[in-house]
């Protein structure tokens, strides 16, 4: 396994007065796309927004590249070069798409290499570039907020259910985009629920039960293994897929 | 209406120019959904001037917009402090007052020898320095109060209210403490006394009297309302307070300090209400601790009745409550002040998230 670019130990969160996170412990390779599986309600969701910093720690800590980032401020994480697509996908549905693009820039105006890149990988960006982003249809809309996190070069993304309500037709090419990504050595932790797609793109596994990562391996190792799956997913997935 | 649209299947034929075709009635109710603050002022232009006499209306839409531009300094600050972190400040009041004492102290005081000039070149440099004082003594003590007494109470609209309630008290204070308890009378600046005549001359306009004060006001609020507009739609700085009103938390995401855009936010707010006062006071001759205070109905009023945390609303909003007090002012003066809420109440019934929504309450 490559050297970690992100490590929990013990994370520990709260949301209101339930506890959530009861110590959870994950390491996301360098260079590498993580999966996080689990049902509903194992804190996938809220493992991301603490890592990002949008959830009060009470107990545990986050490193990122070797530094100590548990009790940074979120936008000093998302300018250390983690990138965050949440469920909601935060789109400005005021904004344009193109001033959806250029806040994501936070450095400066956007690179035009990298645009055209963002503009093949995902055409109706192109298309839509002066329009309301709220106006834009589900598909197109995650297609922005991916674009969004990519606009400048990242070292770690977490997208948190990017195929959820999408049409198998869009997946595909968001499976394309986070191939092409994971080619460029972009360290990705991935929350999904579409068993197909992550293990189509996931190198490493994690899976969450009940706020504790219950289990952490390679992607291949899970595939094969349906009793696995059984045991930790509760569906065997393979067999219905 | 059934006419146009039985009609319509008829020209399927010829496509392209549907928009042609639409019947005045369906372009109307388009108008009326999608452009509601258009739609709204223009039915309020032709209202009156059904009813009141061309040149007596011309006269009372220029003080109307007058009043408007004076009224859009005020609150323009206010939605947008409310839109970016859904903060109430309810001292807003006290910073008119105090931009129109800071105003109005350069100008009967400090530069009164320029202010008596005949020459409006000369009165220039009294205003112009005026103006930017009161802006800036705003904008500082915005700056101090943000820090003390807004920070620490963010995200509670009750602790907001009580807080600012109570600095707004401390304000009006501090202001009596350094400006005394009178009223201080302030002259206009010598070029804006008294008024035009238009020539009898001329067809139509012949005759009527223009007070050269709110064409003043006119010119400085529409020039101040197409600089932010000019900032909020094509600046870095204008997308980001766009995109705060409508999350914070992504705009953190994005790797954005909100706070610090707020800070900035509520200065400018500060230093507008601090503008407008000192054009409040002009426009009223005369300075008295609670002047801002008066005018938050009206200001609460418009923020509400545009739509919270939009610009574009503010004006629009201004315009039409600046219009309908002199409307109704000149047809029937005791419902002035009814008039004044009684379109908001009309307003939010039609459109409960006010005239230009940007922002879901």
């Amino acid at each position: 396994m490559a050297e970690p670019i992100l490590k929990l130990s013990g994370v520990k969160a709260d949301i209101d007065q339930y506890h959530i996170l009861h110590g959870v412990d994950l390491v996301v390779p360098k260079g590498e796309l993580t999966v996080l599986l689990g049902r509903n309600g194992a804190g996938k969701s809220t493992t991301l927004r603490t890592i990002m910093g949008l959830t009060t720690l009470t107990g545990g800590t986050v490193t990122y590249q070797g530094q100590d980032i548990t009790r940074w401020p979120t936008p000093k994480i998302a300018r250390a070069g983690i990138a965050f697509v949440p469920e909601s996908m935060g789109i400005f549905g005021l904004l344009t798409v193109r001033e959806n693009l250029v806040l994501a820039a936070v450095s400066g105006p956007m690179d035009e290499a990298r645009l055209q890149w963002i503009f093949d990988l995902f055409p109706p960006l192109k298309k839509f570039w002066d329009k309301p982003a709220g106006t834009l249809s589900g598909g197109q809309k995650q297609m922005l907020a991916i674009a969004r996190a990519v606009i400048e070069p990242r070292d770690l993304l977490l997208v948190d259910e990017p195929t959820k309500g999408l049409a198998p037709a869009i997946i595909n090419d968001l499976a394309d985009a986070f191939d092409q990504l994971k080619e460029q050595q972009v360290s990705i932790l991935l929350v999904e629920q579409n068993f197909n797609f992550s293990r189509r793109l996931g190198q490493t596994v994690a899976v969450m039960n009940d706020g504790a990562v219950v289990h952490a391996g390679t992607m291949a190792e899970l595939a094969e293994n349906e009793e696995l799956q059984q045991d930790l997913l509760g569906l065997g997935l393979g067999a219905h897929q | 209406m059934t006419e146009e649209t039985t009609a319509m299947p008829l020209s399927e034929t010829g496509s392209g120019s549907e928009r042609e075709r639409r019947s005045p009635i369906e372009w109307l109710r388009d108008q009326r959904e999608h452009r509601a603050h258009l739609f709204l002022l223009a039915i309020m232009l032709l209202a009156s001037i059904a009813v009141i006499d061309f040149r007596t209306w011309l006269v009372l839409t220029i003080s109307g917009v007058a009043m408007g531009a004076v009224l859009f300094l005020m609150a323009s600050g206010m939605t947008l402090t409310f839109g970016l972190m859904s903060v109430l400040n309810l001292a807003h009041g006290a910073f008119i007052s105090l931009g129109a004492f800071a105003g109005g102290t350069v100008l009967a005081f400090w530069l009164d020898g320029f202010a008596s000039s005949p020459s409006f070149l000369t009165n220039l440099v009294a205003i112009i320095p005026a103006l930017l004082f009161a802006a800036f003594i705003a904008g500082v003590v915005g700056l101090v109060f943000e820090k003390l007494v807004i920070k620490p109470v963010y995200g509670d609209h009750l602790k907001q209210i009580l807080v600012t309630v109570g600095g707004s008290i401390i304000l009006m204070q501090l202001i009596e403490v350094i400006w005394g308890p009178n009223e201080i009378p302030v002259t206009r600046p010598e070029a804006l006394q008294g008024a035009f005549l238009v020539p009898e001359a001329l067809p139509l306009i012949g005759g009527i009297v223009l007070e050269k004060y709110r064409l003043v006001a006119v010119v400085l609020g529409l020039a101040i309302y197409a600089g932010m507009l000019w900032i909020i739609d094509r600046t870095r700085i204008g997308i980001l307070i766009r995109a705060g009103v409508e999350s914070r938390e992504m705009v953190e995401i994005q790797g954005y300090r909100i706070h610090l855009l707020f800070l900035g936010v509520f200065i400018a707010g500060s230093a507008l209400a601090g503008l407008g006062g000192v054009m409040w006071g002009m426009y009223k001759e005369l300075l008295t601790p609670h002047m801002g205070d008066e005018m938050m109905i009206s200001v609460i009023v418009v923020i509400i009745l545009g739509g919270l945390g939009s610009i574009r609303g503010c004006f629009y909003g201004a315009l039409l409550v600046g219009l309908i007090n002199l409307y109704i002012g000149f047809v029937e003066p005791r419902l002035a002040a009814v008039a004044t809420v009684g379109l908001m109440v009309g307003v939010l019934m039609w459109r409960p998230q006010g005239l230009i929504p940007v922002i879901k309450v």
